[in-house]
């Protein structure tokens, strides 16, 4: 297991006393697959995805990067450059004046000889598809491209798996599926580990397998056709269900037999043809 | 309006001295300055003077932009120029009116500090057009890395990547603060009437906010900053190289044979105005 989460618990203390929000939570995940956490807010999943690189500790149980414990201090650097993260707000996350210093900061960091780092910042512009802003000013990016190149500079630290917070929640349409694009090529054609955190439900219809988070707890766990057909556990979750799955649900319920994993509109009208046609 | 943001003054017209090392520049910046203090008369002042003009020449930027920097602090120069009229004494006495008194040297003196004043201000203005603030940060560093020798190497990085993000986030901050003045505006803030306390009072539900995101803002960011790896300046290496180039010597080499000139003349001075007149 590249990634093995083993029964963590995740709570802080207020004035309210202890709130728990991780509770007994085990999970694996392999290398190159694309995996979709969804939940609505306070579910947890931001905190979870935190928890994954190191950025926040367990309180009880354990997780384990590629063999790394994420607890232990000294291999600190080494869980960070094995997941990168990529979070919500764009601006946040841009350090540089100019985008191709912010690509190269993490090489920075890592004190990566110069002429290496050259192409590194390259090959991540080209990934990302913002090679022709290498030398822009941040600010006078849209969302959707301020969320690009920090993608690029994480990339450029080659990392084998990506988390990303809510990486388009943020951003207007035309810059979500930008983003979206780019995920899934990381995921497709570099073969890099993705862990998207996100509520919307189209976008979790991409990945290979979707987490549902509901107060802490891992509810449902499967492909996204499994799990957009378990229509009633998403809606206690408090997540809205696409409308293709929420009709075939809906028809399945008033007694007519359509196949379950139903995504997208064209599944729906291929299950309904199907079944229209075996009743002619 | 808030994309038109342009960091300090920075103009990017690719000539000669843009091309120079920003650390070259930093440096000769503070060597004019010494030439226009030790300059202490007209013929080696003007040596300097030459020096400048061509300075701002060699930049292409239009010297309008020059004049504009003059302009503003016109009052400053035309306040200096009064006192030193009025107060230095000496000369063959030209005006004797009431308390008025201006002498020949009165009036040299005067002409001496205002060419003085205009000089250290054209030649900021060199450098603050051909140098982006980015390229001057990275200079700094640079220029101050001799520091860790006592210890404090990582100060100086602290302060360079501080300046760096302060310069990143400036055209952020001050789009959010037109956010959030609209908002207000939008709840029916009035910002434009009544006497200075009124005003100062309407701009605290402005900075309260802004005061609050940016905390937010810095939180977020030193989070992003620690995925990304960054551990202070220990091991780290730069993507911007600086390389001095055959023109930092040229400009080094004239800048000097220049302060020699400035220092001969400084000297004889008193033998050249005898020969002349």
């Amino acid at each position: 297991m590249f990634i093995d989460v083993d029964n963590i618990t995740f709570e802080y203390e207020s004035d309210d006393g202890t709130t728990s929000v991780i509770k007994d939570l085990t999970v694996g995940f392999d290398e190159g697959q694309f995996i979709a956490v969804l939940g609505h807010n306070g579910s947890g999943k931001s905190t979870f995805a935190k928890l994954l690189n190191g950025m926040l500790k367990p309180n009880g149980g354990k997780i384990t990067v590629n063999g790394m414990d994420t607890s232990d201090e000294e291999l600190f650097i080494d869980i960070k450059r094995t997941i990168g993260m990529v979070f919500q707000n764009p601006d946040n996350q841009l350090v540089a004046t100019v985008v191709e210093e912010d690509v190269a900061f993490g090489l920075e960091n890592l004190g990566v000889p110069h002429k290496e780092m050259v192409e590194r910042v390259d090959k991540a512009l080209k990934a990302v598809g913002m090679s022709e802003f290498k030398t822009s000013a941040p600010h006078k990016l849209s969302g959707g491209q301020k969320q690009r190149v920090a993608i690029a500079g994480i990339i450029a630290m080659e990392p084998k798996c990506i988390v990303f917070d809510e990486p388009t929640a943020m951003l207007d349409p035309k810059g979500r599926k930008e983003v979206m694009d780019v995920i899934q090529r990381l995921c497709r054609e570099k073969g890099i580990t993705v862990i998207l955190i996100t509520h919307y439900m189209n976008e979790a219809a991409l990945a290979d397998r979707v987490l549902v988070m509901n107060k802490g707890k891992i509810v449902l766990d499967g492909t996204p056709g499994k799990v957009f057909s378990e229509v009633e556990t998403l809606k206690a979750a408090g997540l809205d269900v696409p409308q293709p799955c929420d009709l075939a649900f809906k028809l399945r319920e008033a007694g007519i037999d359509l196949k379950t994993d139903v995504l997208s509109v064209d599944d729906l009208v291929e299950a309904v043809t199907v079944v229209l046609q075996e009743e002619i | 309006m808030i994309n038109d943001i342009t960091f300090g003054q920075f103009i990017d017209t690719n000539s000669k001295i843009h091309k120079l090392d920003p650390r070259t520049k930093l440096l000769l910046l503070i060597v004019f300055i010494v030439f226009i203090f030790v300059s202490n008369n007209f013929l080696s002042l003007g040596l300097t003077v030459v020096l400048v003009v061509a300075a701002m020449l060699l930049s292409k930027i239009p010297v309008k932009m020059y004049l504009r920097n003059i302009r503003s602090i016109l009052p400053i120069i035309i306040i200096t120029s009064l006192l030193n009229m009025f107060y230095s004494g000496g000369g063959k006495v030209l005006v004797d009116w009431w308390i008025f008194t201006i002498t020949s040297a009165g009036i040299s003196r005067s002409v001496f500090m205002t060419l003085r004043i205009v000089l250290l201000i054209l030649i900021s203005a060199v450098l603050s057009y051909t140098t982006s603030p980015t390229a001057l940060t990275g200079a700094i560093e640079s220029l101050l890395k001799p520091l860790k020798w006592i210890g404090l190497g990582n100060a100086v990085h602290t302060m360079a990547m501080v300046m760096t993000i302060a310069l990143r986030f400036i055209p952020t901050l001050i789009e959010e603060t037109q956010k959030i003045m609209n908002a207000q505006k939008a709840r029916g803030a009035d910002m434009e009437t009544g006497g200075i306390i009124k005003r100062v009072k309407a701009l605290l539900p402005i900075l309260i906010p802004l005061l609050i995101s940016s905390i937010r803002r810095a939180y977020e960011l030193a989070e992003a900053m620690e995925c990304r790896c960054y551990n202070g300046g220990t091991g780290r290496t730069k993507y911007k190289l600086m390389r001095y180039s055959h023109r930092d010597v040229v400009a080094a080499v004239v800048s000097t044979v220049v302060f020699a000139g400035v220092i001969v003349l400084n000297i004889y001075s008193g033998a050249i105005y005898s020969l002349i007149f």
